[in-house]
C-alpha cells in the first residue's frame, strides 16, 4: 500500500467517527431516528473501493475497541463488541468491502442506479445478514424474531443508501479515487 | 542567550557539507498536461527562492527536489544521488515543508508528531527523545508536548510541521509556500525561522519580501525557468512582468 | 470530546497485561454460552463486578454508563423470552449479556489506548502474509485519532459557508464538498508521509530517462 492509501484509510475511518458525532435525526413516518454512522460504511466502500474501504472500517472498529468512544451516541470500548447488536458492527468491514467490489465492477458506467445497487447489497443486505444471526445467537431468540426486531431500522438504512449513492456519484465526477487495473493515470 | 542556544541546536546540520541538487533536462507531465519542460540547473546556493504564477510548475519543481515527484524525462541528482533510484538517501538529505500544516501533522499529540520522522529513520529511542525535546524547545512548543496537535494555533501548527522535518536533520529543506495560510505575525515568525536555519533552503513563495536576503531566485513561467539570478533584479523583473 | 474511556487508577487489574485481559474476555465470551445454570452465570457477573468496582476501583457511574446502551436490548430480550419461552432462558440471556458487557467495560476502563493498540498490532501480525505491515496498523489508528477533530472542524466550516450563502436544513449537502476536501487532503498527506520517511518504495518501473552515469 502506498502512503496515500494509508491516508485514505485513516481519513475515512475518521469520517465515520465524525458522522457518529451527529445527533440522530427523527424522520417522519420512520419509527427509529436515523443515525448517520453507517453512511460512513457506505461512503468508504463506494469512494475508496473494496480493499481500502474495508480496511478503513477495520481501522474504525479497532479505534473503538481500543476504548475511544466514537460510536454514535458516544459509545465505545469493548462492551459494544459483545452486546446483542455487535453483529451489525462486525459486518461493517465486509459491507464496505462488498460495496467497494460492486462499485469497482461497475466503475466505467457508475450511474446512480449502480451506486444504489452497490449500497443496497453491501450497505443494507450484508449488514443485516450478519447482524440478525448474531442477535439471534446472543439473545437466544429465533432468526425470524431477530429479523422482525430489525425491521424498524430498514427504512432509515434505505434513506442512507440513497444519500450515499447520490454522494458517491457526485464525488466520482469531481475526484475519482478508484483506479482500474491497466488504466493508471500518471502519478501526481 | 536564546539565540546562542538556537544556533547550537542546529550545529549538527551545519557540520554537514553543503548540498548541490542538479536537474538534468527535466520534463514532467501529469497525464497529457506538461508542467515542466526541459529544465536544467544546479542549486548549490545556501538560500534559493522560487516564484511564479499558479500553475507555472514551481510546486512540481519543489517536489522533484526530494523525490516526491520523479521526472517523466531527465534526472534529478541530490549530491549525485538519483531521486529515482536512491530515494531513501535523498529523503534523508532533503526535507520538505508543505503549505498546509494540517496535511503534514499525522499523529495526535505534538511530541508524537515531532518524533514521527525519527522513528521512520530508525533512530534509537533515547536519541529520539533528546532531539524531539531540543526541537520543541527551539520552536516554543515544549509547553504543548502532550497537547493534541489540533488545538495549536495556525502559526504553531506550521512551526510543528517545520520541527517535524528539522528533527530529522536534513541538509537542505524545501518549503512549499510555507506562509500562504498564515497571518502577518506568523508569516514574520516563519520567515525568521527560515532565516536562522543553518541548513540550505529552497523556498517556494508568493511572499516576495521573504526572499530579500536570499542568494538566488528562480522565476517559473509556463514550466520553464524564465529568470534566474540575484533576488533584487529577479524579483523586480517578476513584479514588472506580473503588473 | 473525551478521547478515552480509560480510568487512571493504580491497581492490579490496571497493571495486568492488556493481552491477558483481552484473552480472558474472549474466553469469557465463549464460556458463558456453555453455561446454562443461573447460579453460575450470576456468580460470574458478581466476580466481574468485584474485579471492576472492588479491585480496579472503577466508579460505579462509569461502569453503568458503559452498560446503559444495552439496557433497551436487555428489556426487549427479557420480555420476548417471558412471552415466548420461559423466565429461566430470559434471565440466563440477560445475565450472560450483562456479564460480558460489564467485563468488556472493565477491560476498557483499566487498559490504556496505547496498550490496546499494541495488542491490535500484535494481532495484526498474521496479516503480514497478505502484505499488511503491522507497524502501519498502529500508524493508521493514530492518524485516525489525529483526523477526527480536523474533519469535524472542516465539516463545521463547510456548513457555515453554506449557511452564509442561504442554505438551510441541508444536512447532507455538507457531504460532497467535505469528501472532496478530504480526498485532496489525502493526496498531500500521502506526500507528507513519504517526505518524512514513512515509505521509500522501490523505484517506479518507468525508465525513460538517461540516468546512467557517463
Amino acid at each position: 500500500m502506498k502512503s496515500r492509501d494509508l491516508a485514505y484509510v485513516a481519513l475515512f475511518a475518521a469520517i465515520t467517527a465524525v458522522l457518529g458525532l451527529l445527533p440522530a435525526v427523527p424522520v417522519p413516518g420512520i419509527p427509529v431516528p436515523i443515525t448517520a454512522q453507517t453512511l460512513g460504511v457506505m461512503l468508504a466502500g463506494s469512494v475508496l473501493g473494496a480493499r481500502r474501504g474495508g480496511l478503513a472500517m477495520l481501522t474504525f472498529l479497532a479505534v473503538v475497541a481500543a476504548g475511544v468512544p466514537l460510536l454514535s451516541g458516544g459509545r465505545g470500548g469493548l462492551a459494544v463488541f459483545v452486546g446483542p447488536s455487535a453483529g451489525y458492527l462486525y459486518s461493517w468491514p465486509l459491507a464496505a468491502f462488498v460495496i467497494g467490489l460492486l462499485t469497482q465492477l461497475t466503475w466505467r458506467r457508475f450511474t446512480l442506479a449502480w451506486a444504489a445497487v452497490a449500497n443496497l447489497v453491501g450497505g443494507v443486505a450484508v449488514i443485516y445478514a450478519l447482524g440478525i444471526p448474531f442477535t439471534s445467537l446472543y439473545g437466544d431468540v429465533s432468526l425470524s424474531a431477530a429479523a422482525t426486531g430489525a425491521l424498524s431500522f430498514v427504512p432509515g438504512d434505505l434513506v442512507k443508501a440513497g444519500i450515499a449513492s447520490v454522494v458517491a456519484v457526485a464525488v466520482r465526477r469531481a475526484h475519482p479515487v478508484i483506479e482500474l487495473p491497466g488504466r493508471r493515470p500518471a502519478a501526481g | 542567550m536564546r539565540w546562542g542556544r538556537r544556533a547550537a541546536a542546529v550545529v549538527a546540520a551545519a557540520d554537514l557539507p553543503r548540498t548541490a541538487i542538479e536537474l538534468r533536462g527535466v520534463s514532467h507531465d501529469y497525464g497529457e498536461r506538461p508542467v515542466l519542460r526541459d529544465v536544467s540547473l544546479t542549486l548549490a546556493e545556501h538560500r534559493v527562492g522560487v516564484v511564479g504564477a499558479n500553475g507555472s510548475g514551481k510546486s512540481t519543481f519543489a517536489r522533484l527536489l526530494n523525490g516526491l515527484v520523479v521526472p517523466t524525462e531527465g534526472a534529478v541528482l541530490v549530491d549525485g544521488l538519483d531521486t529515482r533510484t536512491q530515494l531513501r538517501e535523498v529523503r534523508r538529505r532533503v526535507g520538505f515543508v508543505f503549505q498546509d500544516p494540517d496535511a503534514q501533522i499525522v499523529l495526535p499529540t505534538v511530541a508524537e508528531d515531532a518524533e514521527f520522522g525519527l522513528t521512520n529513520l530508525g533512530v534509537p529511542p533515547e536519541e529520539r527523545a533528546r532531539r524531539v525535546e531540543e526541537v520543541l524547545v527551539r520552536y516554543g512548543l515544549a509547553g504543548h508536548r502532550d497537547h493534541p496537535a489540533h488545538l495549536l494555533s495556525g502559526g504553531q501548527k506550521q512551526l510543528l510541521a517545520i520541527a517535524g522535518v528539522l528533527v530529522m536533520q536534513p541538509r537542505r529543506v524545501v518549503f512549499d509556500e510555507p506562509t500562504t495560510l498564515l497571518d502577518l505575525a506568523n508569516t514574520r515568525r516563519v520567515a525568521r525561522v527560515v532565516e536562522e536555519l543553518e541548513q540550505d533552503v529552497v523556498v517556494v513563495t508568493h511572499h516576495l519580501d521573504l526572499l530579500a536576503g536570499f542568494d538566488r531566485v528562480l522565476v517559473f513561467e509556463d514550466g520553464r525557468v524564465a529568470a534566474d539570478g540575484a533576488p533584487a533584479e529577479t524579483v523586480r523583473w517578476y513584479v514588472d512582468r506580473m503588473s | 470530546m473525551t478521547l478515552s474511556l480509560y480510568v487512571p487508577v493504580a491497581s492490579p487489574v490496571h497493571r495486568a497485561p492488556a493481552g491477558l485481559k483481552l484473552g480472558l474476555l474472549a474466553a469469557l465470551a465463549v464460556a458463558l454460552f456453555l453455561v446454562d445454570r443461573l447460579p453460575v452465570a450470576a456468580g460470574t457477573l458478581a466476580a466481574v463486578l468485584l474485579a471492576g468496582l472492588g479491585a480496579a476501583r472503577i466508579p460505579g457511574r462509569t461502569l453503568l454508563a458503559q452498560v446503559r446502551p444495552v439496557w433497551p436490548w436487555l428489556v426487549v430480550l427479557l420480555v420476548f423470552h417471558l412471552v415466548v419461552t420461559d423466565w429461566h432462558t430470559g434471565a440466563l440471556v440477560v445475565l450472560r449479556l450483562l456479564t460480558l458487557v460489564a467485563a468488556a467495560a472493565v477491560v476498557t476502563a483499566t487498559t490504556r489506548v496505547t496498550e490496546l493498540v499494541a495488542v491490535v498490532e500484535w494481532l495484526a501480525r498474521p496479516l503480514a502474509l497478505v502484505g499488511v505491515r503491522p507497524a502501519r496498523v498502529g500508524l493508521v489508528i493514530a492518524m485516525t485519532l489525529r483526523f477526527v477533530p480536523l474533519i469535524a472542524e472542516r465539516a463545521h466550516r463547510i456548513r457555515e459557508a453554506q449557511a452564509a450563502r442561504g442554505a438551510t436544513g441541508m444536512r447532507w449537502g455538507v457531504l460532497v464538498p467535505l469528501l472532496i476536501q478530504v480526498l485532496r487532503l489525502a493526496h498531500t498527506l500521502g506526500e507528507a508521509l513519504d517526505a518524512r520517511g514513512a515509505d521509500a518504495p522501490a523505484p517506479p518501473p518507468r525508465r525513460r530517462a538517461a540516468a546512467s552515469p557517463p
